[in-house]
């Protein structure tokens, strides 16, 4: 019982890293740019399709694809910015619908490029580091949570130690005082984009040989980080990080002891629950509702 | 007179439109007038300022309501249809006390939240609700005749010209709701919603009603196609349907009681019709994203702009929310 339950919390640990770099991505563009960008799953779909044009079918090595990976989703968000965000800036609504006209478009070019089928992307390591007989944790799955701590600190480090971050920061929480300061909205604006999307890319890039590769596998991806950065709290980046810690663990704990789908109503209540005691999420505050 | 003339000439198109068109093609039109129904519905929320992700499960809700009674208690199908319709609003007012507390971008989330619950609890009981493959074998309309045109419902036309009906009436009844003192009240709940309150309106009231009403014609929506269509599932009802509603009520445009229903219309028959007929089926779903981002980068006010700029000395511009605003 537990080794079972030390393996499911290992599980859970990998799960918190992929959605929160995901989730981390989508506070950031909301924060910053104020829309909320539904085509964040499939900039992750996008991600993973760059390991298996780079590293499944032309050998590029795995990291290598990763890094390209990362950089071509953060110019995919660059192009969002320039070409949807940055018109409807005044238009919170239309930035959605824009959102989702691009999220049918990456799915199009998935399927035009690839196919519906499922990809096969052959492991990058068949290491496991073995605790125990029944508690392993694979390699593979450990280099997802190295890349999530260590991205999760830089930006951490870049938000609040450097003039960058502050003065993203700044246009975040007041766009027009921002811009009285000297700031560029605009720079700001790109850089979130570059950043909020590379995440996204990463982790979608990351755990490509991981998961099931499809051109639709960015649906259930942007649910999970939908209801995480409800629980978190819009707007706020450490309530995401926790928010994923805690519905990784709920997630994982229910599909092992339950089934699936129980795990993602139990997922929905929670995020429910959290909506009607405290409707501005953990760590939210009302001004960005 | 004049508009009796043009109501007129309006239903002689729409009687004689399904024999121009292929049975395929007689299948979309059946598909639109509901989905009409579906966006005018929503429309109703929309006028209280709440967007909601909800929309399409409620007429799920429908659906499934309106296929389960008449399967299993043999209850006779239009009275089913009724009853969805009613259950549907009945779901819509459980969910408005958790979602009604919150506003904006937090209720959009919230509804989506409510809606998966649901579309989850379908795919995994089985029981009653048939898991994830659904209801099938739904009773279809008995088919009946009055007197000049015997209704067959193994005909697409004869099923359109039915949903017509029901969904014409509908209609009517959403328009009446909107020019009455309770649909000024929700666009002051909209517009005005601190002086609305201080003029002693109960914001919260307003909006549930609003909810409730617009989610019931969803529910008559959603079991008009149920027994269309004979089969459904927890995927008929899924988010990417949902992309559709709200993508059709912004591109025509909320503005206007027709806005969304030009929205729908027009980008229900590029994408089914035109895209279709020029065999582009792959690049389909690329090109209605373009639509969708060109639309929405050259026309933020809905395709109801460019009739607006036509009529716009016939329209009475103290309604208009834009100058409310």
């Amino acid at each position: 019982m537990i080794e079972l339950l030390a393996q499911t919390g290992l599980n859970a640990v990998y799960a918190a890293s992929y959605i929160s770099l995901v989730a981390v991505g989508l506070v950031l563009i909301f924060g910053v740019m104020g829309v909320i960008n539904f085509a964040h799953g499939e900039l992750f779909m996008a991600g993973a399709y760059v390991v298996v044009a780079l590293y499944a079918q032309r050998f590029v090595p795995f990291f290598i694809a990763v890094a390209a990976g990362l950089v071509f989703v953060g110019l995919l968000g660059l192009l969002m910015e320039r070409a949807l965000f940055r018109p409807l800036r005044d238009n919170p609504l239309g930035g959605l619908v824009a959102s989702i006209g691009f999220l049918m478009i990456l799915q199009a070019l998935a399927v035009m490029g690839f196919g519906v089928r499922m990809e096969y992307i052959p492991p990058v390591t068949q290491e496991v580091i073995a605790f125990s007989d029944k508690v392993r944790l694979p390699i593979s799955r450990l280099y997802v949570i190295i890349a999530a701590v260590v991205m999760l600190s830089l930006l951490w480090y870049f938000l609040k130690r450097t003039r960058f971050g502050w003065a993203l920061r700044a246009s975040a929480q007041d766009p027009q005082a921002a811009a009285l300061q000297g700031i560029s909205v605009t720079l700001t604006a790109k850089i979130a984009m570059f950043i909020g999307a590379g995440f996204a890319g990463l982790a979608g890039a990351l755990t490509a040989p991981l998961v099931s590769v499809n051109p639709y596998m960015g649906h259930s991806i942007i649910v999970t980080a939908f209801i995480v950065i409800i629980v978190g709290g819009v707007g706020s980046l450490e309530g995401a990080v926790l928010a994923s810690i805690v519905y990784a663990f709920v997630h994982t704990f229910v599909t092992t002891f339950y089934d699936g789908v129980i795990a993602d109503i139990t997922g929905l209540m929670l995020m429910l629950i959290v909506l009607i005691v405290k409707p501005t999420g953990l760590f939210g505050s009302a001004d960005r509702a | 007179m004049r508009n009796i003339f043009i109501w007129t000439v309006i239903a002689a198109i729409l009687f004689a439109l399904p024999n121009l068109l292929s049975f395929s093609q007689q299948e979309v039109l059946v598909f639109l007038t509901i989905n009409i129904l579906v966006v005018a519905s929503y429309r109703l929320l929309t006028l209280t300022g709440e967007w909601s992700l909800g929309h399409v499960v409620i007429m799920g809700v429908g659906a499934y309501a309106s296929a389960m009674l008449t399967k299993s208690s043999g209850l006779y199908v239009p009275l089913g249809i009724v009853m969805g319709g009613v259950v549907a609003g009945l779901t819509a007012l459980a969910l408005s006390y958790p979602l009604f507390r919150m506003k904006g971008f937090y209720f959009l989330i919230g509804s989506f939240a409510a809606g998966e619950i649901i579309r989850l609890l379908w795919k995994r009981f089985r029981e009653p609700f048939g898991g994830t493959k659904g209801i099938k074998g739904i009773d279809p309309m008995p088919d009946f005749s009055v007197g000049f045109y015997d209704f067959d419902f193994f005909e697409p036309t004869s099923y359109f010209y039915f949903s017509a009906i029901v969904v014409a009436i509908c209609l009517w009844i959403l328009w009446r709701i909107e020019k009455s003192p309770i649909g000024l009240t929700f666009q002051a709940v909209h517009w005005q919603d601190k002086l609305a309150q201080a003029s002693g309106v109960n914001l919260r009231a307003y909006r549930t009603l609003a909810f409730v009403i617009a989610s019931g014609f969803a529910g008559i929506a959603g079991a008009l196609l149920a027994h269309y269509i004979g089969t459904i599932n927890p995927n008929s009802f899924d988010v990417e349907v949902m992309v559709f509603v709200l993508t059709w009520a912004i591109v025509g445009g909320t503005s206007t009681f027709y806005g969304p229903i030009l929205g729908c219309v027009v980008l229900t028959i590029l994408n089914e019709v035109v895209l279709r007929e020029l065999g582009l089926e792959q690049t389909r779903p690329l090109i209605y994203g373009l639509i969708l981002i060109l639309s929405i980068l050259f026309m933020p006010n809905g395709l109801e702009s460019i009739v607006q700029k036509f009529t716009r000395q016939k329209e009475r511009r103290s309604l208009r929310p834009e100058e409310a605003k």
